[in-house]
This record gives structure tokens, C-alpha cells and sequence, in this order.
């Protein structure tokens, strides 16, 4: 991470100002030139430049960057948004392609009931309004993968507006200590997705698949409330948890399910916002911080040289770790936004304003579908710091890999043993291990039965922690044993017999004078070295802390 | 269908109503520029081709304009004849699809199942720069 050359907030250090990168909303007012909704890639050609009296000096102001992003998540539906044709991953180029799919004269648009479901949904799980009527449009431009020449989207009058997303970062020096911050949810609208090019340099023509084309797509634009690659990150994060766990989409992003448009503007603090650029093709997890810190970066360096920012479209270059232009004139791209004239006006009820006597099929209840609302990666979380006393970083650290949170509980539910020591065990060992052999926790080879009876032997002291250690490892290597098997075969197990011990210890204290003056004169550190000797001669298999007892205890008589 | 669209962007202009972009003419003005001309060309694809056309443009223009004599304050814009009608919402399930060999009839070129497709987007002759429009 380039801290070192970074005057700008993330990570550490944060500004508060009013509205900007202090995660409130409501200090919005610092002019935008947005002027209306929606009137995307016009919105900050408005603004003042940074323009200064002198050349500024390197390193002399401070800077403040603001990120938005628009999000495009595909819907987990079986059928397209406005055909019947299915909705799949991979499959034969263009065989999942109905006639409207192709944009073949005479056919038209159908609205799939769950694709509208699954957007009210997304916009109750983010505390938007729900727009009870809410309209298509058509969106020009032409490309061979958009074979109608315009895709429909709702750039009027959207299904969801002003909601929030709360999402967590690490602060402080050691990054320990996690905060919420927010990020306004400007609005949530359906489109299409366009179908997907090959680009063939060889043959120098394009190979057309539309079986991505017409799927439905719920576009997540985020309000320009975070100021940084890593908020950005966290942000998109949570926006998948929450996706997933409503199960309107699997939201992947290495499988397209999930891409992110960031928009970037830096400024000093207390003056206007600058020209941002918009980065596309942000479709990894793992540079989605690293392009938009770059993007700031390159932007502080352009303005610090006495440069200007084009208000531009940019790419991240994925091989060469930086952004690169898109298109040369933004301003060229003029979308020629109509009302889409085959789509009467979307209408949403809820259970005061239900009509009678219609059929349930066609009209949609978002009361009913607020009370069907699966549990929320938010309230989950809340639930496992309260029910087991865990900080919010291992609830954020039990949510964060498929199938972990699952194994924990299965673990906690077969075992006496704390839930703390279950925590601890689960997120350092067993994550540990599998992230070392780069698994998946369906493909661990220690079952929660396993770990949950290991961790009662170890609850009961029939065997030390580091012995649970060692057989640990072994369950990871071989199956087919059980943990008290193992402790039996390698004889693991702790002393019980007090009397044997209070010998061993004796018999060591009389083999060992000078370490035993040493104890008396009071050197602290001698003990430990009587402790290693008695543990050494009980083959591991005694309690330190049970041994220095009983020691210090023959010591003192 | 263009002139729909232009219209709208003037009223946009004119009417203060959110929603649409537009590079058209300033509000009130009937003259139709070169520059406007060739904007509308790319945009559309259509091809003005000659002085008659830009005229008859102007005129439907004009036309369109006389809906201004009409005092519209307060009142809600119907944006479609199908306002009162109900949305049908189809249930999920798959019922097209499977006729790739149909649909590739329609195309001049065909590789592998596959579209063909120039590469980007043709250049329009009147830009001196290429427009590398590249959409993920």
C-alpha cells in the first residue's frame, strides 16, 4: 500500500468535513452540479476546476479524495428481464437467446415478476424508498453486443431511492479496531445486460454471444460518500454479503455476476469537489482498492504538477497496475434517453393499498415481501457478538468464508466447550490450516464433530493445549480417527495421577540445587527452567500451570 | 422516431422537467446548425444527405414547436398512451431460448455459433479521431 507517499485520508488518517469521506449523508451540501437525477456522465462538468493564483509546491497541500461507484449486480433469476429465455453462466453461444433477445422486429418486452421482486428486496434490505410507480426508458448507443441499438433501463423514475449502505473498515495504528461508516444510496433501478464480445485482433472482427444479453441486472448507484480504495472495497463487500444472504444474486465477481464503476474526483479540503474520472471494468475483489488508490494517486500527482483532470472514462489495466483512458471525448456520448414506449408504468402496492379482487400473480405486496426479508449479514453479526461474546472483527471474520459461519455453529453446538475457545480455535487453527492448503471449508478434512469433541477433551484438561495442537494437526492429515483415539495411540493424555507428579517434581528439585537457590535468592526466570525440566520428564503430558503450583508450593515448605 | 427525441430535449430545456440530455438548439431557436446536423448523424445513424432535408427538419421543428402555445403549468406530462394500463408480470420460468441455427440464419457472417462483428464501432467519416468505444 502506498502510505508513505499518501497525504490523503485512508487508512489511518481521516479529516471530518463537513459531508465528505465523514460518512454522513447529510452534509450533501457542497454544490455537485448535478443538477438532475440521473443525468449521468454530465455531473461534475460543472464544477470549478482547481485553479491557484501560484504553481503549488509538492507536498504542501492536503488532499481529499471522493469515490462513488455504480454497482451491476446480475439477478439469480431463472428467466431474463423482459423474455422467457433462461438465465445461465455457461452454455453453447447464443442457444439461450429468445427473438427479443435478438431484437427481431415485432417482439416485445415482458416483465419477469421475480426480477421486480428481487429489486423491492434489495431496496428494503438498504433502507430505501420504494417508489410505488416507477417507469422504463430506452438508453441509446450502438455496440454489436446491444443488438436493439438501446438498452432499458429506469433512468427517470427508479424502483428504489435514498437508501443507506453501513459497512466496516479497520482503524487505528494496528488496524484492530473496526467502524462503521456509510455510504447514501442515491437510487436502485433494473436494466439489461448486454450480450458479451470476443474480441479477435487476429481476424480483426468481434464475436457476438448473446446469451448474456436482456439478463437482468439491478444497478446499485452509491452517493460519493467514501474517500478511498479500501472503503470502496468494504463497501462492495458488505453490498455482496447482503445480495447473497437475500439470495436476489450470487453476486460473484470473478463470474460477471458482480461489476463496479467507480467514479473519482480528489480536492483540498474546504474547496469545491474536482473534474472525476469514471474506472471501468472493476471486476476483481482483489484490485477494486488497489485501482481506485491508483486512480487518486495519478490524479493528486496530475493536479500537484500543475496538470488538469479530464473529465473521462478510464480502464484498469489489470497487467500494468494503472488506469488508462476508455474513450477520448466523454462529452460525445449523448444517450438520447425516451420513455419506453411498450412498458406501461410499474406499479407497487402494499397491503393498505392492495386492490381487491385481483389476481395475486399480477400485483405486487412489498409489505409481504418486507416481512419475508431473510436475516441481514448486519443483524447476523450482532447476534454472534451477543450470543457468544466475540469482538465485531470475527463475526466480520466468521461472515466473510463461504461455509464458515456454518461449521462454527455446528462446532459450538456438539461441544462444551466456551464459545470463545470455539471462536479462537475456528478462526486461527482451522481457518489457518485451510488457508494454508488453499481450501475451501467444504473441502476441510476435520468435521465440526471432530473439532467439537477435540475441544471437549481439551475443556475436560484431559489434554494440554498443546497436545490439542498436535493432534490437530493429525486429524488435518489422516481421517478416519477420532481425537480420543489419537490421544489414546500417542498417549497424550494429561497426568491424572497427582501423586506421581508431586514425586516427579520432588525427585527434580533435589536433581537441580542451583536452580532451586536461584528461586530462593528470587530470580523470577529460574522457575520456568524447573517447570521445562518437570515437563520434560512427564513427556509433555502435565499441566504447566498445574506443575508451577505444585513447585512453588514444595518450594515454600 | 428522432424528432420525438429532439422535441423532448427542447422541453427539457424549455419545461425544466428532469430527465433528458440533450445538445439541441437553445430554447426558443429554429435554426438547425451544421454541428447539430452531424451530432444527430452519429447519433442515429440517419443520413441528412442534403440541404432539403435540413430544411424539412426545421420545418417539422416548428411544427412541433406550436404544442408551446399551449400553457402546460401544473399539469403531469403523459409520457406514454398505456399509462392506465396494467404491467402483465410474467412468472419465472424458462419458455425461449434453443434456436441459436434461427437466429444465426439472420446473420451475413457467422463463426462458430458466434455473431461477426467489426471490430469497436466504424468510424464515422466526418471524425478525424477513431472512437474507441469499448463496453464491458
Amino acid at each position: 500500500m502506498a502510505t508513505t507517499i499518501l497525504r490523503w485520508c485512508c487508512p489511518g488518517r481521516r479529516w471530518v468535513f463537513a459531508g465528505i469521506g465523514g460518512g454522513s449523508r447529510h452534509g450533501r451540501g457542497v454544490p455537485t452540479g448535478s443538477t438532475s437525477s440521473g443525468k449521468r456522465g454530465q455531473r461534475s462538468v460543472a464544477q470549478q476546476p482547481l485553479i491557484t493564483a501560484q504553481k503549488p509546491r509538492k507536498g504542501e497541500r492536503e488532499w481529499a479524495a471522493v469515490v462513488g461507484l455504480e454497482i451491476h449486480a446480475q439477478i439469480a433469476s431463472n428467466s431474463k428481464l423482459f423474455s422467457g429465455s433462461q438465465v445461465d453462466f455457461a452454455a453453447p453461444p447464443n442457444s439461450l437467446v429468445s427473438f427479443f433477445d435478438a431484437s427481431l422486429p415485432g417482439t416485445l418486452p415482458v416483465l419477469n415478476r421475480r426480477c421486480v421482486e428481487a429489486a423491492v428486496m434489495a431496496g428494503l434490505a438498504l433502507d430505501c424508498h420504494i417508489n410505488r410507480r416507477s417507469l422504463f426508458d430506452r438508453k441509446h448507443y450502438f455496440y454489436a453486443d446491444l443488438p436493439a441499438g438501446y438498452q432499458i433501463t429506469q433512468q427517470r423514475l427508479p424502483i428504489a431511492v435514498n437508501g443507506s449502505l453501513a459497512y466496516s473498515v479497520c482503524v487505528g495504528k494496528r488496524r484492530s479496531q473496526m467502524v462503521t461508516r456509510t455510504a447514501g444510496v442515491k437510487q436502485i433501478q433494473l436494466e439489461q445486460d448486454s450480450g458479451k464480445s470476443l474480441h479477435d485482433s487476429l481476424q480483426s472482427q468481434t464475436l457476438i454471444d448473446l446469451n448474456r444479453a436482456g439478463v437482468g441486472l439491478l444497478e446499485v448507484v452509491l452517493e460519493p460518500d467514501m474517500s478511498c480504495g479500501e472503503e470502496a472495497a468494504a463497501a462492495v463487500r458488505e453490498l455482496q454479503l447482503i445480495l447473497q444472504a437475500l439470495g436476489t444474486s450470487q453476486a460473484n465477481m470473478a463470474e460477471g455476476q458482480l461489476r463496479v464503476d467507480a467514479n473519482i474526483s480528489v480536492h483540498n479540503p474546504g474547496e469545491p469537489l474536482g473534474i472525476r474520472t469514471e474506472v471501468k471494468n472493476l471486476n476483481s475483489a482483489r484490485f477494486l482498492a488497489k485501482a481506485i488508490d491508483y486512480e487518486i494517486q495519478r490524479q493528486i500527482n496530475e493536479l500537484e504538477n500543475g496538470g488538469k483532470i479530464l473529465n473521462e472514462t478510464r480502464s484498469f489495466d489489470y497487467k500494468l497496475g494503472c488506469t488508462v483512458p476508455m474513450r477520448d471525448k466523454e462529452g460525445k456520448q449523448d444517450y438520447r434517453f425516451m420513455p419506453e414506449p411498450n412498458l406501461p408504468p410499474l406499479l407497487l402496492y402494499d397491503s393498505e393499498s392492495l386492490p381487491t379482487g385481483t389476481d395475486p400473480q399480477q400485483v405486487i405486496n412489498i409489505d409481504r415481501l418486507r416481512e419475508q426479508l431473510p436475516e441481514l449479514p448486519r443483524v447476523t453479526r450482532e447476534k454472534l457478538v451477543q450470543q457468544y461474546g466475540m469482538l465485531p472483527e470475527h463475526s466480520f471474520a466468521l461472515m466473510n468464508e463461504v461455509g464458515l459461519l456454518e461449521f462454527f455453529q455446528n462446532v459450538i453446538k456438539e461441544t462444551r466447550a466456551e464459545p470463545k475457545k470455539v471462536t479462537s480455535w475456528v478462526l486461527n487453527t482451522f481457518l489457518g490450516f485451510l488457508k494454508q492448503e488453499n481450501l475451501a471449508v467444504s473441502e476441510s478434512p476435520v468435521t465440526p464433530s471432530a473439532l467439537a469433541e477435540l475441544l471437549d477433551l481439551l475443556d475436560r484438561k484431559a489434554i494440554s493445549s498443546s497436545a490439542a495442537k498436535q493432534v490437530f494437526r493429525e486429524l488435518w492429515r489422516s481421517k478416519g480417527k477420532t481425537p480420543a483415539q489419537m490421544v489414546a495411540e500417542k498417549k497424550l493424555e494429561l497426568m491424572q495421577d497427582t501423586e506421581a507428579l508431586e514425586q516427579l517434581c520432588r525427585s527434580t528439585l533435589e536433581a537441580h540445587p542451583q536452580v532451586v537457590t536461584d528461586v530462593k535468592k528470587g530470580n523470577p526466570r529460574a522457575i520456568n527452567k524447573l517447570i521445562g525440566l518437570v515437563r520434560r520428564a512427564t513427556l509433555s503430558r502435565a499441566d504447566p500451570t498445574v506443575i508451577k503450583e505444585v513447585l512453588e508450593r514444595q518450594l515454600s515448605s | 422516431m428522432w424528432t420525438r427525441a429532439v422535441w423532448l430535449g427542447l422541453r427539457a430545456s424549455a419545461g425544466g422537467r428532469r430527465g433528458f440530455s440533450s445538445k439541441a438548439d437553445p430554447q426558443g431557436s429554429r435554426r438547425v446548425t451544421a454541428e447539430l446536423i452531424e451530432h444527430l448523424e452519429r447519433l442515429a445513424l440517419v443520413d441528412f444527405g442534403s440541404q432539403e432535408a435540413v430544411a424539412r427538419l426545421e420545418k417539422a421543428i416548428a411544427f412541433a414547436d406550436r404544442l408551446r402555445a399551449v400553457d402546460t403549468d401544473g399539469v403531469e406530462p403523459m409520457e406514454s398512451v398505456l399509462e392506465d394500463r396494467c404491467l402483465y408480470l410474467r412468472s419465472d420460468n424458462v419458455v425461449e431460448g434453443n434456436c441459436a441455427e434461427e437466429l444465426l440464419q439472420n446473420s451475413h457472417r457467422v463463426v462458430e455459433e458466434y455473431f461477426v462483428a467489426p471490430p469497436g464501432n466504424i468510424s464515422w467519416p466526418k471524425l478525424d479521431e477513431k472512437e474507441p468505444f469499448s463496453h464491458c
